[in-house]
């Protein structure tokens, strides 16, 4: 019997019509404002357009886009264990940003600091919002110090802080004075900005200059990095620190996953930075260069052949035939289990077409994991990224300064008197650029697309739906808010903020995991029973004798 | 290792600091509801991460669509007010996705710089933004009060303020608020009314919405929810019955003082005796006799109710929900013999603690009872004087493991399991749900840590 999966066919339309479809509907103001964030993909060969990115979602549009406040406390701060995070405001935003972002962590015994299991809150009622609420937070804060001695709290500004004017950089102040801890606020109240991109910006900056670089060196190992922009999501970082290790390459921090204070405030003695999501944090990469002489370059975990890339990327860097020969043995004993499972789940998925709508690089790195099974991405774009994550960083002198853009301070960063040490001379980098190496480089997701594939930036409901009708994937990657909607059209969902459950999907284990799971979901019987046997045939054409 | 490791069970009193709640802020409570309207897309006016984080919480609990719309704030917007986003967003939803009303709800942001939505409203009908037949109502959610519990209550009244109206001429049919309760309390509410025989106008109605079928097609709205005709028509009905004082009454008190549509406060129809007020409400009302089945069903519930009472008797449970639900589930727990002793809910509410005294008050053990209370009092209460049984959210799930305790969920939000829209807690049926886990739970427990010498087959 024929099932809806097999029945459906993906309309034959030109890539410009599909545009001209998702925008025929819209308002003209609003047509012509999502058509510079809409491109079909002719970069080959071609000059990049320019893609609209990073500007102001319309009201009344429904937008996957979060807020600068989860940005902050949700994704930067959240997979810190051993931080008080205060939440200054009323209490929802405390709540839904607890627990929320399967952010794992691990530590050895109960003595070890963890407080990502809790949510504080100023709870800020009515009269605080009519009399200021900078009492009730330094309350808070002397309370959670009596409470948990801990040796940070980080205090995080909810939209009405802002405009009621409370001060949190002043109380911070105070009470770090007060207590002897380090004590420090953000201003990220959720319209800051135009997604939670700002809030990331925001975090960093903050951890830049209240953290990093306070404390000594603790980690010893000859070949030290960070790995920058990896959230340990569904146990991601577990996962690429278990490769590290084998390999020998010690992580002085990852920003931020399963990570520590201390990590943060040492963060200054590795001696290469790589960066996983460009998005997120590769400014701080930039000021950490500019502070410290640490060089940086982007490596990508996701996908087997993206790792063992990135591993062999790293051991470039560190020149050692040692360092070299430890990671071709890793790869070499990893790969073989991966290559039976890829075998055979692509035996079911070749062929087959993806769509990613999804984070600041994510729906970039995600790409690789499903080449690697012979799955095709016909659609994709980021929900919060900049121009520089679809074109690459040598359009970043071009990106125009706007009133949002504005809001998010810029650090000035000079060289630390006492740290600055170029990790590598001028000749050694000159040699490592003419042997091909690059450093601080990052082409974008428009490059590694297909010819005439759709990229948009920021997707909605509606163009999602529209997408789907039209070009039938058989696997749809965003989140949890789109996750239902698609579903329920018969196309799985993958969630690629949160994994759904599964995970990790990073590193040589999570590629197997990844392509595990999108075999089980794009094969699973469950969407061919969409329809009953009447609906399927609701002529009737014979009935049932009974004897 | 354990998961809430920094938890005392010194308990000092705190002023400021929040640890761990037992709610949530208004403007999801008021998205719920506002989804138990047939063809409404919930708009938040506000910045759009409130937006993200309340569809995002419903969705979890619900594992369905969970549409709806912001304003997205920007900084000027927070400054000079929220205006031209409302109206640009009323023009664009009402384009785009056609819904026949947008329910808006505010925020803390939009509350506190004071954006006067009815005004904002009817500068969009003015300027024709608003097409023949479709409809805006709103609702003032503030964050900073009450509850996500106050948002349901809120947005409850403000739907009926828009729409309800008084003919003159009486339509036979009794409002029934059902409270903030699944999509499968909501359809057995209906299904006990019809068995009485009693036409009713249930709102909000998220059943059909939130436990909808999957089929290959996507509804944006689905075919469930209270109807405009219906919301309109609640000025007529013969009487309005508000389940659960803290969602419900606003709602049911503004109908009767506008529209002389008497009411009555009832508890959540949780368990044998709030249902069996809830039944007698609804005969007395309506002057209907109860039928065999209704009464069959709750001769089920009792006989169950025998048949267990053995596991029951003196256990010692700690809840922590909304209040509606609580004040219910306590009287339930308290009617089979069990003891609530650490009862909490984050909602405030000075009745609250009332109430719970008041129900417990023969209970052979002390009982702590705190509204705007959190879990991290209520985890320490349990350090303090352990328990048998926990009943509460997902998010109890952290306490049960550290504490070893038998955890049932109840309440929002249910994010770790899956099924829970489907089966409803109201009713005799709901009743014999809620005790068949109860059971399950302690008998679990039973069998995990019976020595094998006395493991039994059977109980």
């Amino acid at each position: 019997m024929s099932t809806i999966a097999k029945k459906k066919k993906a309309v034959k339309m030109d890539p410009t019509d599909i545009v001209q479809d998702l925008l025929k509907k819209y308002p003209t103001k609003v047509a012509r404002k999502r058509a510079k964030q809409i491109m079909v993909n002719e970069a080959e060969g071609a000059t990049t357009p320019e893609m609209g990115a990073n500007v102001r979602t319309i009201p009344g549009i429904i937008t996957m886009r979060g807020c600068t406040y989860a940005g902050c406390k949700g994704v930067i701060l959240g997979p810190t264990r051993d931080i008080v995070n205060i939440t200054h405001g009323p209490i929802g935003c405390g709540f839904y940003s607890w627990l929320t972002r399967r952010n794992q962590t691990h530590t050895e015994t109960d003595a070890d600091e963890n407080f990502m299991t809790y949510a504080f809150s100023t709870d800020m009622n009515e009269n605080d919002i009519v009399f200021g609420g900078e009492k009730k937070l330094k309350q808070a804060i002397q309370e959670a110090y009596e409470l948990f001695n801990p040796k940070a709290i980080a205090v995080f500004s909810t939209c009405p802080v802002g405009l009621i004017g409370d001060d949190v950089h002043a109380v911070s102040k105070e009470m770090r004075e007060k207590l002897g801890i380090n004590i420090f606020g953000f201003s990220c109240e959720g319209y800051k900005g135009v997604s939670q991109s700002a809030g990331h910006h925001i975090a960093n900056n903050q951890i830049f200059k209240h953290v990093l670089g306070t404390e000594g060196a603790v980690k010893v190992g000859e070949f030290k990095i960070n790995l920058l922009g990896e959230y340990n999501i569904g146990g991601d970082g577990f996962e690429i620190d278990r490769i590290l290790d084998a390999c020998g390459i010690t992580v002085v921090s990852t920003f931020s996953g399963n990570s520590t204070y201390e990590q943060f405030a040492t963060a200054h003695n590795a001696d290469l930075n790589t960066v996983m999501c460009h998005r997120s944090i590769n400014y701080v990469a930039e000021m950490m260069e500019t502070k410290y002489g640490i060089p940086w370059i982007k490596v990508n975990f996701i996908g087997a052949e993206a790792t063992a890339k990135s591993l062999r990327k790293i051991a470039q860097y560190f020149d050692s035939p040692k360092l070299t020969e430890r990671v071709e043995a890793v790869i070499a004993a990893e790969m073989p289990d991966i290559k039976t499972v890829m075998d055979d789940v692509r035996s079911r998925t070749e062929g087959k077409t993806a769509m990613l709508f999804v984070g600041g690089s994510r729906a970039h790195h995600y790409q690789e994991l499903f080449n690697e099974i012979g799955m095709r991405t016909i659609s994709a774009g980021y929900e919060f990224a900049h121009r520089d994550d679809y074109e690459g960083r040598h359009v970043i002198p071009e990106i125009k300064i706007d009133a949002d853009s504005r809001n998010i301070e810029e650090l000035e960063v000079e060289a630390c008197t006492e740290n600055y040490n170029p990790r590598k001379t001028e000749e050694e980098l000159k040699k490592l650029e003419e042997a091909g190496f690059k450093f601080k480089d990052y082409a974008g997701m428009i490059p590694d697309m297909p010819n005439k594939s759709l990229v948009i930036d920021d997707v909605n409901q509606y163009e999602a739906e529209k997408l789907i009708e039209i070009m039938k994937p058989d696997i749809f990657c965003a989140g949890i808010k789109e996750k239902y909607s698609v579903q329920k059209l018969g196309i799985p969902l993958k969630q690629l903020h949160n994994y759904d459950i599964g995970g990790p999907y990073a590193g040589f284990k999570g590629a197997i995991n990844f392509f595990r799971d999108i075999d089980r979901m794009i094969n699973s019987k469950v969407w061919s029973y969409m329809k009953a046997p009447w609906q399927e045939k609701p002529e009737l054409s014979a009935t049932y004798v009974w004897e | 290792m354990t998961l809430l490791r920094h938890t005392p069970v010194e308990i000092k009193e705190r002023k400021a600091l929040s640890i761990n709640p037992a709610k949530t802020c208004q403007p999801v409570g008021a998205m719920y509801a506002a989804l138990g309207i047939h063809g409404c897309l919930p708009h938040s006016h506000g910045s759009q991460g409130c937006c993200a984080y309340h569809r995002s919480a419903l969705t979890k609990h619900y594992k369905e669509p969970v549409s709806a719309a912001t304003s997205s704030f920007t900084e000027g917007a927070s400054v000079f007010g929220g205006q031209a986003n409302l109206l640009q967003a009323i023009n664009n939803i009402f384009t785009v996705y056609e819904p026949d009303v947008i329910a808006v709800h505010t925020t803390c942001l939009s509350e506190t710089i004071g954006d006067d939505v009815p005004q904002i409203t009817d500068k969009a009908r003015q300027e024709g933004k608003i097409p023949e037949g479709k409809f805006v109502v709103s609702a003032s959610t503030p964050s900073y009060v009450g509850s996500h519990v106050t948002g349901f209550a809120n947005m409850v009244m403000g739907t009926l303020k828009g729409f309800s109206e008084k003919t003159g001429k009486k339509n036979g049919k009794v409002n029934i608020i059902p409270g903030f309760v699944e999509p499968s309390d909501m359809e057995e509410l209906k299904r006990l009314a019809t068995a009485m025989g009693v036409q009713t106008i249930l709102f909000p109605d998220t059943s059909g919405v939130l436990n909808g079928p999957l089929t290959g097609e996507y509804k944006m709205f689905p075919d469930g929810g209270t109807t405009v005709p219906e919301l309109r028509s609640t000025g007529d009905s013969i009487g309005t019955l508000a389940l659960g004082e803290w969602a419900s009454a606003e709602g049911a008190k503004y109908l009767d003082s506008t529209h002389k549509v008497p009411c009555k406060i009832l508890d959540l129809p949780i368990g044998l005796k709030a249902t069996d007020r809830f039944i007698d409400a609804l005969r007395m009302i309506t002057g209907r006799h109860v039928p065999d089945l209704i009464a069959h069903e709750r001769g089920q519930l009792v006989d169950l109710i025998s048949d267990m009472h053995q596991y029951f008797y003196h256990k010692k449970v700690a809840l922590v929900g909304d209040p509606d639900q609580v004040i219910a589930l306590t009287e339930f727990l308290t009617s089979i013999d069990m003891c609530p002793v650490h009862i909490v809910t984050g909602t405030p509410g000075k009745k609250f603690e009332a109430r719970i005294k008041e129900i417990t008050k023969d209970s052979p053990f002390p009982v702590n009872v705190k509204a705007l209370g959190d879990m991290f009092l209520l985890h320490q209460w349990i350090k303090n004087d352990p328990v048998d049984l926990l009943i509460g959210n997902t998010y109890c799930k952290y306490i049960a493991r550290d504490e070893d305790i038998p955890l049932i969920r109840h309440g929002f939000p249910i994010i770790d399991r899956v099924g829970h829209q489907y089966f409803p807690t109201v009713g005799y049926k709901g009743g014999l749900r809620l005790l068949e886990k109860i059971l399950d739970a302690l008998l679990t427990r039973i069998d995990r840590d019976a020595p094998e010498d006395c493991f039994e087959l059977t109980y």
